[in-house]
């Protein structure tokens, strides 16, 4: 958190000196809050006060990186509790597990399934960011084995889980010059992998039974050297593993306690543990298995959780052409809210009729919001038709509604007379059915 | 070094609602669901109560939906046919309350009406112990109609009667007063039109511990951070004080979810989107869970499988209180 400009007052000689170009030491401290100066253009700071103002000026929550050659998964820097008060900023990665007790062959074949998936929502392509091996066969040259199968099977970063530092020490041979995620140090091992991380230069985590010894066993890391940590804390449920998230968050964000100011591990054993661990707080999530169906929508839950909510995602309002339109083809309105635009445009793709997509400007809302926040109504649908110069497009007339806003037919109707106006289905889904039958 | 856990203290609290009437109370239920009461952001037991849990409601329909996915046909087989027989399965399933969401037409095509909605009420009562919300099907005109009848033919049982929007909420809550029932206010995930439809119906006299609002959500996917979102900003400003914004809230992802295309629809869709049955039970289960994170004191569920994993969920994160 960073500090106000008396507390930073407090921190500098209070001579008045002006040599830094200022009047006095407060005007100088007011612009070092304001980050418009650098510290440096004082020269009679003391070194106990630079460390000071340095370490006020770092983000409450360490950004952390996992790396292997060109891909990175990053972490932290989140500010917020509520989405709604600004943003999250980095969406927690999303890792597949397997286990060095599957036979190599299987581990290098499940994780080339996973990491060619690819699914597209909103027209952004979602995968997943990478693998986890865990150690339950305790024997290092497994361990190693496993590693190099999944690194067969995918460029993507890697988690390596082993509490047994030679296990761990082996698996991360094979990694050489990548910077993996360790997993990981606790009250018992901390110094063998405090060690390990160093001569890897990998990120470590640490798991403790209490915020108490997790806090314990960051300081005693960060003594070492250490700088980049993840915490893993052992909850033994959901109603704990909320209650410790938010506690981390809360300490981090809110009263800058910089041993608990890292990203948080998330292991989820079912789908609602999963969305608990997006929504709340998870930096890195660790799944067991891989299946599409279960991914897919907890990419897209992510990505939803993650969205900027001071910006909406639209669309430019405008006429688009689906399936090569003619002048007989319709002329399907809609808003200019991203979702509402991708899920009408991909289903009139696949129906592979031609149509002309007008997208309003309804300020990036739903067509039901939008048309309850007045955003949507015939006046706005009709100014889109003259400004897109709809009219010179189509010899035949015809403008179909969605089903939500069957409402503004007749409103439509007056506002564009020469014009047939339909009213089409409610969802999106039902379009490509209601444009054989309906519009023939 | 014992880390110092900071608290929120907040000054407002959840009004306590209590559906359903026993015989005790006038009713014939035998059991009665209270929500709210909440000194605290949803399951933070190390900062304040949250004395009643979430619970589980499970939506049916008057007569056999016509375009509801197969998944969710298949789930409950021939129930679909009568009210009761759906009331009885859901109840099965564990649904802690029933929805009954009305249609506009009957089975044999003509408009719904005043008599045999009151019968469908009356079988699924008759069926089940459990609580009843019923919600009219959404055309103003009929909704009124059909409410006021089943007020009537039930006063006293203290059924959730739904649903009051901005452009229609007199009516409906004029029955429920007149009749011992309660109503939820739906409004489009906005917080100051979630307030002023509250303010709206207290001030027709009507009781605010008899009021449960339904901000409303997308699906995952369909701007579900949208009424996430609402829904954490209308608790905030609840445990924040605002009296106006103090109520139990009623979310319906099963509505939203199953409408999603990835859960209609299971040809000709893209390889990645996995198998359709169980991508579409996800679709829901996820969308539900995100909720409880943002202040869900009911969830109206199509599934029986969601209804098993949210009420694990749910009895997983209350474990702490």
């Amino acid at each position: 958190m960073a500090l106000s400009g008396i507390q930073i007052y407090k921190l500098l000689p209070q001579t008045n000196c002006k040599e830094c170009g200022f009047p006095t030491c407060l005007a100088f401290a007011m612009k070092l809050a304001a980050k418009q100066i650098e510290l440096s253009s004082c020269p009679y700071v003391s070194e106990t006060s630079k460390t000071q103002l340095a370490e006020s000026s770092a983000p409450p929550i360490r950004m952390i990186s996992i790396k292997a050659g060109e891909f990175e998964v990053k972490a932290g820097n989140e500010i917020v509790l509520f989405r709604h008060d600004k943003t999250f900023y980095n969406r927690p990665g999303l890792f597949i597990q397997v286990d060095d007790s599957q036979s190599l062959d299987q581990i290098t074949a499940s994780v080339k399934t996973a990491d060619a998936f690819s699914v597209n929502y909103v027209g952004i392509d979602l995968k997943v960011d990478g693998f986890a091996v865990r150690s339950s066969s305790g024997s290092p040259a497994q361990f190693a084995a496993a590693v190099k199968a999944v690194r067969q099977g995918t460029k993507r970063p890697l988690v390596l889980i082993s509490a047994d530092a030679k296990v761990m020490a082996e698996g991360l041979k094979v990694l050489a010059g990548e910077a993996p995620l360790i997993c990981g140090a606790n009250s018992a091992n901390w110094e063998a992998f405090a060690d390990l991380a160093k001569q890897a230069n990998t990120s470590l985590a640490v798991s403790g039974a209490s915020l108490d010894e997790l806090a314990d066993l960051a300081e005693k890391l960060k003594g070492k050297g250490l700088e980049n940590l993840v915490l893993d804390p052992a909850s033994k449920n959901l109603a704990e593993e909320l209650a410790q998230n938010t506690q981390i968050r809360r300490l981090a964000v809110k009263k800058n306690f910089r041993n608990l100011g890292f990203p948080v591990l998330a292991h989820p054993k079912s789908a609602a543990a999963a969305a608990q661990a997006i929504a709340k707080y998870a930096g890195f999530v660790i799944l067991e298995q891989f299946s599409p169906d279960f991914v897919y929508p907890l990419l897209v839950l992510r990505q939803n959780i993650y969205t900027d909510p001071q910006k909406p995602i639209q669309i430019t309002p405008g006429l688009y052409e689906i399936n090569a339109p003619g002048p007989e083809s319709p002329v399907l309105v809609t808003t200019n809210f991203s979702i509402t635009y991708f899920s009408v445009a991909n289903e009139v793709e696949g129906s592979g009729l031609p149509a002309w997509l007008l997208v309003t400007d309804a300020e990036g809302m739903s067509v039901l919001t939008a048309w309850a926040a007045g955003k949507f109504d015939a006046e706005r649908i009709a100014k889109a038709v003259k400004t897109f110069n709809v009219a010179s497009k189509v010899s035949k007339k015809r403008i179909v509604l969605p089903g939500h806003v069957a409402v503004l037919s007749g409103e439509l109707e007056g506002e564009l007379a020469d014009w047939e106006v339909r009213v089409g289905p409610r969802e999106a889904v039902d379009l490509p059915a209601f444009m054989k039958q309906a519009l023939k | 070094m014992p880390v110092e856990i900071p608290k929120d203290n907040w000054p407002g609290v959840v009004r306590k609602v209590t559906l359903g009437a026993t015989a005790a109370d006038g009713g014939t239920r035998s059991k009665t669901i209270t929500v709210g009461g909440e000194k605290t952001l949803p399951f933070l037991a190390f900062e304040g109560p949250m004395p009643h849990r979430p619970v589980v409601a499970v939506e049916i329909k008057d007569t056999p939906p016509e375009d509801w996915s197969s998944v969710l046909l298949k789930a409950w087989g021939d129930a679909i046919q009568s009210p009761a027989a759906w009331a009885k399965a859901a109840e099965a399933a564990g649904a802690d309350l029933i929805v009954l969401a009305l249609s506009v037409t009957l089975k044999n095509g003509q408009p719904n009406t005043p008599a045999a909605a009151v019968e469908a009420v009356k079988s699924v009562l008759a069926a089940t112990g459990l609580p009843l919300a019923v919600f009219g099907p959404g055309q103003a005109e009929l909704d009124n109609s059909l409410m006021v009848a089943i007020a009537e033919a039930t006063k006293g049982e203290k059924l959730l009667l739904g649903v009051c929007e901005d452009k229609n909420y007199r009516t409906i809550v004029a029955t429920a007063m007149a009749n011992g029932h309660l109503v939820t206010a739906r409004t489009p995930m906005d917080v100051n039109l979630a307030k002023q439809l509250n303010i709206l119906i207290h001030d027709m006299g009507f009781p605010l511990d008899r009021v449960i609002m339904d901000p409303t959500t997308g699906a995952l996917g369909y701007g579900i951070e949208y009424g996430y979102s609402a829904m954490e900003r209308l608790r905030l400003a609840g445990l924040q004080g605002d009296a106006m914004t103090q109520l139990p809230m009623l979310i319906t992802p099963g509505f939203e979810a199953w409408k999603t295309k990835e859960s209609k629809v299971g040809e000709d869709v893209p390889a990645a989107w996995g198998d359709w049955e169980k991508r579409a039970i996800n679709w829901e289960i996820l969308t539900a869970s995100t909720l409880l994170q943002s202040c869900a004191d009911i969830l109206v569920l199509r599934h029986p499988e969601s209804v098993q994993q949210i009420k694990a969920a749910i009895e997983e994160l209350m474990s702490a209180a």
